[in-house]
């Protein structure tokens, strides 16, 4: 058991799947020798050699392309895009063939891979380096987005999507990267997919989010307590498919229920959930279903940055007037 | 100044309008058995493309991509290859995939609108049509690097038209087998029309076989209305990939005979005149007058094909037209490994809604 930050809970996950599974593969821009521009890959060339840390020429769009061949032909690759913001090319291989493989060929060839991008904002990074577009990959049929929390989560859900069958979109919050540290144990134990969960129990309202923005969530939930209300926080982790029923469980005690993304607030996967509310879990509510998130801007500059992200005040105001509502 | 790069690209045709030999056969070609083998697989897809046009101009086929006047691509590429090899075709390589052991039941079935058209029973490692224009390239790069990796003597072709050149997809994934030196062979099928853009509005380059050269990879071109080039350019193409000798892009020139899909008009956009005047390179004719010369083919052999032709692909049409579709619920079987429990309620919704509404809603 070491203390680790997400990003090394991440290398961790990638070591132990390639020392454990020899179609387990690397590949991405500066995934060798540089280890990653974050890091998440330092030391792997070294480890696991060049046939299976491989540096790719810039080309978003064929990382997708090779991953379908490679996992067609039973590999298990996990690629690295160096930031979201660059992804985006490969949405046509995601959704024209990662995602339908297997159902086009009914089951006869499949690909598994692991697509890892870090996203999101709050590190001042340049611009197209912020985005949170996870809504995006959450409207494909036949992925799985899953986004971990914390150097725990990271390294159990990292293990299962490299595990997995499907293809798995694995978004890592970068503002978290280095920001906290966990006990982590290399048990090659993975953590459930398609599940979410409970970070924190509460009777009074529940809290919903994922990634980076579960710090401000938590810590609003520690504010709220000592006020003498407790929240119930939900890390969602896996964004498709959509564990419902952990939520709507939980709304059904709590009654009210207030989901944070730092995504634009329109067509997020918070709207999802909102919906799932609407649909499973309307007898439940005392309160509308409450929803603090990014505006429908285009992601600013780093200099209003912070204003644009959501804070810890500002899902308290949104808490205290669903909590206030009757 | 001084000169750092410069390039040429040869052109390879044995067998030219007429059916006459211009310079030395490929020692494949000399032997009739083989030819003619390779002439009743373009009459058998000459067929098979005739009866799905008329399948689906009767509704009982949805939009298809006929090949007419492009079969020595797709048979010249289907010879080349060995069953081991992985095919990652168009939609308009039939030809090569029949060669393959794809059934024509089976792509009736997938124009049809019935995924088991994809589920080859022969070549189960081949990959299924492909309507994204370009997007099997990148597909082709990673079979064959994982081919390669398991240092197998296996190799990857993938197939595109001309219109497909332009796209950025097929440039990165060239780049990246050139790179690795993959076993891998690309082949345009440059039949002068992508729907109604001509060769001449796709790209300024002079040939299409050049854009190897920026990728770091020989680029060749060939008469694609001359099965015996075709197969042969290919198939040294493909052995020396196998060897580690690394991809290379092949240009066949032909010219696309048909509509573009059934969907198309092409009389919107080019004259009759230009389109009779590409019927004197019939790459079926061209082969039969061949043969006929050399003494390998006679009117009777050639009246018992078109039997044999018509016979089969009848037999694939009523194996098609008789396979009722699958169950609504069958949307979901193959989403997933194993179907989320989050997706259960949908499945189960449109049984439901089936048993409630009948068979066709
Ligand atoms: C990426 C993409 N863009 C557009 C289309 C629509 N489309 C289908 S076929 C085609 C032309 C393709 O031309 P070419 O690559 O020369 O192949 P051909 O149809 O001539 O065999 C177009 C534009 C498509 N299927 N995919
Ligand atoms: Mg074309």
């Amino acid at each position: 058991m070491s203390e680790l930050a997400l990003v090394e809970a991440v290398r961790l996950a990638l070591a132990r799947a390639m020392s454990d599974d020899e179609t387990v593969l690397l590949l991405g821009e500066d995934v060798g020798i540089d280890g990653g521009v974050f890091r998440a890959t330092d030391g792997l060339l070294a480890r696991f050699g060049e046939a299976r840390v491989i540096d790719t020429p810039l080309s978003e769009s064929l990382f997708v392309g090779l991953a379908v061949g490679l996992g067609a032909q039973g590999f298990r690759p996990v690629i690295e895009y160096q930031f979201m913001g660059f992804m985006y090319p490969a949405i046509d291989q995601v959704l024209n063939h990662a995602g339908r493989l297997r159902n086009r060929t009914r089951g006869r060839l499949s690909c598994p891979m692991v697509i890892r991008a870090p996203y999101g904002g709050g590190i001042h990074a340049p611009e197209h380096h912020s985005e949170s577009m996870e809504a995006l990959f959450a409207h494909i049929p036949g992925l799985r987005v899953v986004i971990p929390s914390s150097p725990a989560k990271a390294y159990g859900l990292l293990l299962a999507a490299i595990r997995d069958p499907d293809p798995v979109v694995f978004l890592e919050p970068k503002r978290v990267y280095r920001a906290t540290k966990e006990d982590v144990a290399d048990d090659g134990a993975a953590l459930p997919l398609d599940q979410c969960f409970t970070l924190r129990d509460g009777r009074d309202v529940t809290l919903v989010s994922w990634g980076a923005m579960l710090q401000e969530t938590l810590a609003a939930a520690e504010t709220l307590a000592a006020e003498g209300k407790e929240a119930e926080v939900i890390d969602v982790a896996t964004l498709k498919p959509l564990d419902m029923e952990t939520i709507l469980a939980s709304v059904e005690r709590t009654g009210r229920c207030v989901i944070v993304q730092e995504a634009p607030l329109s067509g997020g996967v918070g709207a999802e959930i909102a919906a799932g509310l609407a649909d499973r879990g309307l007898v439940s509510l005392l309160a509308p279903v409450g929803r603090v998130a990014g505006y429908d801007t285009v992601m600013p500059l780093p200099r209003l940055e912070a204003h644009y992200m959501p804070t810890e005040q500002r899902i308290l105001r949104k808490l205290r007037e669903t909590l206030a509502y009757t | 100044m001084s000169q750092v790069a410069s390039f040429s690209i040869d052109h390879t045709g044995f067998l030219d309008a007429q059916g006459k030999v211009q310079g030395e056969l490929p020692a494949f070609a000399r032997d009739a058995e083989t030819l003619t083998r390779l002439y009743k697989a373009m009459v058998l897809t000459r067929t098979f493309d005739a009866k799905a046009v008329s399948l689906q101009r009767t509704g009982r086929l949805g939009t298809f991509a006929s090949s007419l006047g492009q079969e020595a691509v797709a048979v010249g590429v289907g010879e080349a290859l060995r069953p081991e090899d992985v095919l990652l075709p168009s939609f308009r390589e039939q030809g090569g995939q029949f060669l393959r052991g794809v059934t024509m039941t089976e792509l009736l079935l997938y124009w049809g609108g019935d995924e088991r058209g994809s589920d080859y029973a022969g070549p189960r490692e081949d990959f299924p049509i492909c309507v994204p224009v370009g997007t099997q390239a990148p597909q082709a790069a990673g079979v064959a690097l994982a081919l390669k990796l398991r240092g197998e003597a296996r190799v990857a072709a993938c197939v595109f038209g001309d219109g497909a050149t332009s796209r950025g997809d097929v440039y990165e994934a060239m780049n990246f087998a050139a790179l690795q030196a993959l076993p891998l062979v690309f082949v345009v099928n440059n039949n002068q029309w992508a729907i109604s853009v001509p060769r001449a509005r796709q790209t300024a380059a002079e040939t299409l076989a050049q854009k190897a050269v920026a990728a770091g990879m020989p680029g060749l071109q060939v008469d694609g209305n001359d099965v015996i080039a075709v197969r042969h350019v290919v198939g040294e193409a493909v052995e020396r990939a196998r060897r580690g000798g690394g991809p290379a892009l092949i240009e066949a020139l032909t010219y696309r005979l048909s509509d573009h899909t059934t969907a198309d008009d092409a009389s919107r956009y080019r004259d009759d005149a230009e389109v009779s005047a590409r019927w004197k390179e019939d790459p079926v004719a061209r082969l039969r007058t061949y043969l006929s010369e050399a003494g390998h083919w006679t009117k009777e052999a050639e009246e018992a094909l078109i039997a044999d032709c018509a016979a089969r692909v009848e037999a694939a049409v009523e194996e098609y037209l008789a396979t009722p579709a699958l169950p609504p619920s069958a949307m979901f079987d193959h989403l997933y490994a194993e179907l989320p429990a989050a997706l259960e309620a949908q499945r189960d919704e449109v049984t439901a809604n089936n048993d409630a509404e009948g068979d066709e809603p």
